[in-house]
């Protein structure tokens, strides 16, 4: 957790989220959030991840902008032009700005980021760190616990990836025929 | 007091930054694409929030190796991590509703099929 | 998108994509000693094809990775998940209790070779349906 790395890396990411939320032209929209969730990927890797990081490189920057794309070439470029009045977006960002102001105040009760007397490290997770060679033979944590100690919950996530593979197909195939 | 709460714990603020403008996305914007995208910013701050809370002061990858060593912890990423497969399931299936939703309307402005489905 | 790209691209993409492959693979299989695991290989292995089909035409990428097998190679991923859990009720474990499964003596071992095979079921799984989401989206209604 390097400090300027950290800070550098977080700004480069709030100015992309910004800019691909803002901007009229949905391609520009599309290469903005692939450089964002690009950007995601870098952060946790330094905050050492390295599964999720390099599953979030090629998930972000490989399969969900290239669905994004499609559709785009499906359908319009441009966002089209808004001829209501502006009162919807202030409601909408007064909203936001309510939904930042009661997360800040529960800040105060968070932990440190790194402090390793936290609550969330004390409980369940030493015991699976120290038992997992016995137990499982596997060198590598996360899929010990993914499945292994949880692999309940992971055979239910490969039956929603399934089932949303199901989902598609029955939306968009009919307009084949 | 605030200040210190602000200059230690100044990285939740900026997930917290990063949740509102998803937000803002998913409801202020009236295109269905800048709708989805609103809605994928604001999973991967979710997930950035979970990992960084994660993370040990000198410790390393969650990967066992020899000697005396701290780890980070290992449950967030197993969490996230089919988290960000079935973000992007869910992307799939709303970006083909989208598709639907052209053919029929011929627009994907929240407004006017809105307005056509009231004179239909 | 049905008749290729230029000559830059197909130069790389015909360089790059079996290493990509190959690393899919090896992240599959070595998810027990290190970084990788099902999800990791699932999603390389589908970054990987969609690079071919996008550089190459998509009725190339088709001849070579059907829809059908696809689809198949999905209902197989899901399958040997469950009939590992199912493996494991007939000798006389729990639903995915690995270390019941009658391969050596200790029960790390065998919990080590249920992992291995639920990681592969994973990674069928989780190719084939991104890959079958690609070609639901980029297809031309002809």
């Amino acid at each position: 957790m390097i400090l300027a790395v950290d800070i550098l890396l977080l700004g480069v990411a709030i100015l992309l989220a910004v800019k691909a939320i803002h901007t009229k032209d949905l391609v520009e929209s599309t290469v903005l959030f692939a450089g964002y969730s690009f950007v995601l990927a870098v952060i946790w890797f330094e905050l050492n991840s390295v599964d999720v990081s390099f599953t979030e490189a090629a998930v972000g920057a490989g399969v969900s902008t290239i669905l994004l794309v499609a559709v785009i070439a499906l359908s319009l470029r441009y966002e089209e032009e808004e001829e209501r009045s502006m009162v919807r977006n202030y409601l909408a960002a007064i909203a936001c700005i309510t939904f930042f102001i009661v997360l800040a105040l529960g800040v105060q009760d968070l932990p440190i980021i790194g402090d390793p007397n936290a609550p969330h490290h004390q409980h369940v997770v030493p015991r699976y760190i120290e038992n997992t060679y016995e137990e499982t033979g596997v060198v590598n944590i996360v899929t010990a616990i993914l499945a292994n100690y949880r692999g309940y919950d992971t055979l239910g996530e490969v039956t929603v990836i399934f089932t949303a593979g199901i989902s598609v197909i029955l939306l968009l195939r009919r307009v084949w025929q | 007091m605030v200040l210190e709460i602000i200059l230690t714990k100044y990285n939740y603020f900026i997930y917290i930054s990063l949740m509102a403008l998803g937000f803002y996305g998913m409801i202020g914007k009236s295109n269905l694409i800048k709708k989805l995208i609103g809605m994928s910013v604001f999973q991967y701050s979710i997930f950035l929030f979970y990992i960084s809370i994660a993370d040990v002061e000198g410790g390393t990858a969650p990967i066992l190796v020899k000697g005396e060593v701290v780890y980070v912890n290992p449950l967030p990423h197993v969490l996230i991590l089919t988290a960000i497969v079935v973000a992007v399931s869910t992307l799939a299936v709303g970006l083909s509703l989208a598709v639907r939703i052209y053919r029929e309307f011929g627009t994907l402005d929240e407004n006017k099929i809105l307005m056509g489905l009231k004179n239909d | 998108m049905s008749d290729g790209r230029g000559i830059i691209l197909r130069t790389n993409a015909r360089f790059m994509v079996p290493f990509i492959l190959l690393w899919g693979l090896y992240v599959l299989t070595h998810g027990t000693s290190g970084p990788g695991g099902g999800f990791q290989a699932g999603v390389v292995l589908a970054a990987g094809i969609i690079l071919y089909a996008v550089v190459f035409g998509l009725e190339e990428s088709k001849r070579i990775f059907p829809i059908k097998v696809m689809l198949i190679i999905a209902s197989i991923g899901v399958s040997i998940y469950a009939w590992v859990g199912i493996f494991s009720i007939i000798f006389g474990g729990k639903f995915l209790e690995y270390g019941k499964i009658p391969i050596s003596h200790y029960p790390a071992e065998s919990s080590k070779l249920g992992i291995e095979m639920v990681e592969i079921g994973i990674g069928l799984t989780v190719m084939a349906i991104m890959l079958s989401i690609f070609y639901d989206f980029v297809h031309r209604g002809d």
